[in-house]
């Protein structure tokens, strides 16, 4: 679509512009201002240099964050995406049952994060939660509390619960959008139900897939709450994710230099990847298209 | 042989009742059962005693009680969490939608210097890790005056929110026919008028989709709205951890409090549901 150059434009972004220069650039300066300096209190700081950013880049704790974080979004990609997708292509097309399956989609990403946590506690714990007491009497010792392993397996199982709808309701969005023509074309062309997947659906629901992958992969890096409330990071530092970390040196310990050198990287990580993700999606698949 | 019995299996053939039972009908069925399964079981908790929920383990309230809930509605220090988070998350998505319909208009329609950079750089706060911004928000809202209130948190939320607004709202113009500005601007339609009377009712379903997306992520966000607030602003969410921390575990009430804050969630979807429906089958969300 070509568009015709106008800078008055520029006009209609401003608010936007200011609003979010209000609550991103400012607060992103102090930032850069605490990481490079020591402070001792309101009015007594020193100018470090790039001590804070070698000292994180050289931390063992925040490396392995950095891999725990790695581990859990990856997981988090393999599973829900193709698992969401699947949905899309088994919900009904029309009638009543596409209401009651976006209603019963949405319903989870609607609860807030911590509730997401205690939701979680209250299903598990094998004294009152469901999962947790069908568990103990099926005579399968489970554990979040004390086992890294059966901590992670909880908060895997959390996290596709919540966040899987969400790629569902997109990638059916995606499916939604194909005209009824392609697949009249499918059916004269006698393609086989993968080939009309493979060459009608998944490239029509590239875009909508490209937004379901960055979405899932910033949030699942960014992930802090639902973490926090069902294990607080552990069993030992086992689910103690980047978020989780940073917090701790930032407000459980004060550490504000160390903190502010960490969050930039932080977020440089989380923007680089972010990019590739970008850069690959809108290219895989692009010749096939005709 | 597949070549006329595979694309029957696809939603157009009109000679398959929906009744009929398929395997993914199946799958989709346990699908919706398995992620109904938590919130059941937080909702029979609620409407349990705590004494009862620790003594005995039941797959449904045996003697259900509303005392939770009575408690909740009758406790002020309860309920003004719902009433703070409400407020917040309205007058952030308020603002969020302002702000970002123009902006979303002027990135579909025109090209202008450094347009495509802004809006990448727009997209990069939405990746922003909450927990960055956590210090320099509060000695930012501090300076001017905001902690503590309705304003500071749903400043805060635009951050993530406006770009996200933007980037949907942007879909779904583009998704707009040129044609429609064009005929409008021929029969005389000065622009605010065209942009009010004509373009934004067609976009209804959009703003209405991006609006949904808005109230869900402050709703449920909670790090930055419990930092930014102390007593007057304070939302559900950290009141929950708050009291329960402070009266040791309550499992019924907290199951209460729970349940509570999925009503709003649950209302917005009920009543988007036909938008949601149609603004998602427009595509390119």
């Amino acid at each position: 679509m070509d568009k015709p150059v106008n800078q008055k434009a520029w006009f209609m972004v401003l608010p936007v512009l200011l609003l979010v220069a209000f609550s991103a650039i400012i607060p992103l300066m102090t930032v850069v201002n605490y990481s490079v300096q020591d402070i001792f209190g309101p009015n007594e700081r020193v100018f470090v240099g790039t001590e804070w950013f070698l000292d994180v880049l050289t931390s063992q704790r925040i490396h392995d964050a950095l891999w725990r974080q790695f581990l859990f979004s990856g997981l988090v990609l393999l599973i829900e995406i193709p698992l969401g997708v699947m949905i899309a292509l088994a919900m009904p097309k029309k009638g009543w049952g596409v209401s009651v399956s976006l209603v019963l989609l949405a319903l989870p990403l609607l609860i807030p994060w911590n509730v997401i946590g205690t939701i979680w506690i209250i299903f598990t714990r094998p004294d009152i939660g469901l999962l947790g007491h069908t568990l103990q009497a099926l005579d399968i010792a489970f554990d979040h509390t004390g086992s890294p392993l059966h901590a992670w397996i909880t908060l895997m199982a959390m996290e596709v619960w919540h966040w899987t709808p969400l790629v569902a309701l997109l990638a059916y969005a995606g499916l939604k959008a194909i005209p009824d023509a392609f697949y009249q074309a499918a059916r004269i062309d006698g393609a086989s139900r993968w080939a009309v997947f493979r060459y009608v659906q998944l490239p029509k629901m590239r875009g909508v897939l490209t937004i379901a992958v960055l979405l899932r992969f910033m949030d699942s890096f960014l992930i802090y709450a639902e973490p926090f409330v069902l294990t607080g990071g552990g069993p030992g530092n086992s689910t103690t994710f980047l978020s989780i970390y940073l917090v701790k040196i930032a407000v459980g310990q004060f550490d504000l230099g160390p903190a502010a050198a960490f969050s930039i990287i932080y977020f440089l990580i989380v923007l680089l990847f972010s990019w590739l993700f970008y850069q690959v999606l809108q290219n895989v698949g692009r010749g096939e298209r005709t | 042989m597949t070549a006329i019995e595979a694309p029957m299996n696809l939603s157009a053939a009109p000679r398959r009742k929906s009744l009929a039972i398929s395997p993914a009908k199946v799958a989709l069925i346990v699908y919706f059962v398995l992620l109904m399964l938590p919130i059941y079981w937080m909702l029979t908790m609620s409407l349990r005693t705590n004494a009862d929920i620790l003594t005995s383990f039941a797959f449904y309230p045996e003697r259900p009680t509303l005392g939770n809930y009575i408690k909740i509605f009758t406790d002020q220090s309860w309920y003004s969490g719902y009433i703070n988070s409400i407020i917040y998350v309205t007058l952030n998505t308020g603002v969020s939608l302002l702000v970002a319909i123009p902006a979303a208009y002027a990135f579909s329609r025109y090209r202008f210097l450094g347009d495509k950079h802004l809006f990448f750089w727009l997209l990069t706060n939405r990746m922003a890790p909450p927990a960055v911004f956590l210090l320099p928000f509060f000695q930012l809202y501090s300076t001017v005056n905001l902690i503590d209130t309705h304003i500071a948190v749903a400043l805060a939320h635009s951050l993530f929110n406006v770009p996200l607004a933007v980037w949907i709202l942007e879909g779904f113009m583009s998704g707009v026919p040129k044609e429609i500005d064009e005929t409008a601007y021929i029969d005389g339609y000065s622009f605010p008028r065209f942009f009010l009377r004509i373009f934004i009712p067609n976009i209804a379903s959009g703003i209405g989709v991006t609006a949904f997306f808005c109230f869900m992520f402050s709703w449920v966000e909670l790090l930055l709205a419990r930092t930014l607030t102390t007593t007057v602003a304070k939302p559900i969410a950290a009141v929950m951890t708050r009291t329960v921390s402070a009266t040791g575990l309550d499992w019924g009430l907290l199951a209460a409090a729970g349940v509570l804050t999925i009503v709003p969630g649950a209302l917005v979807i009920w009543f988007v549901r036909n938008y949601m429906a149609k603004g998602f089958a427009m595509g390119r969300v």
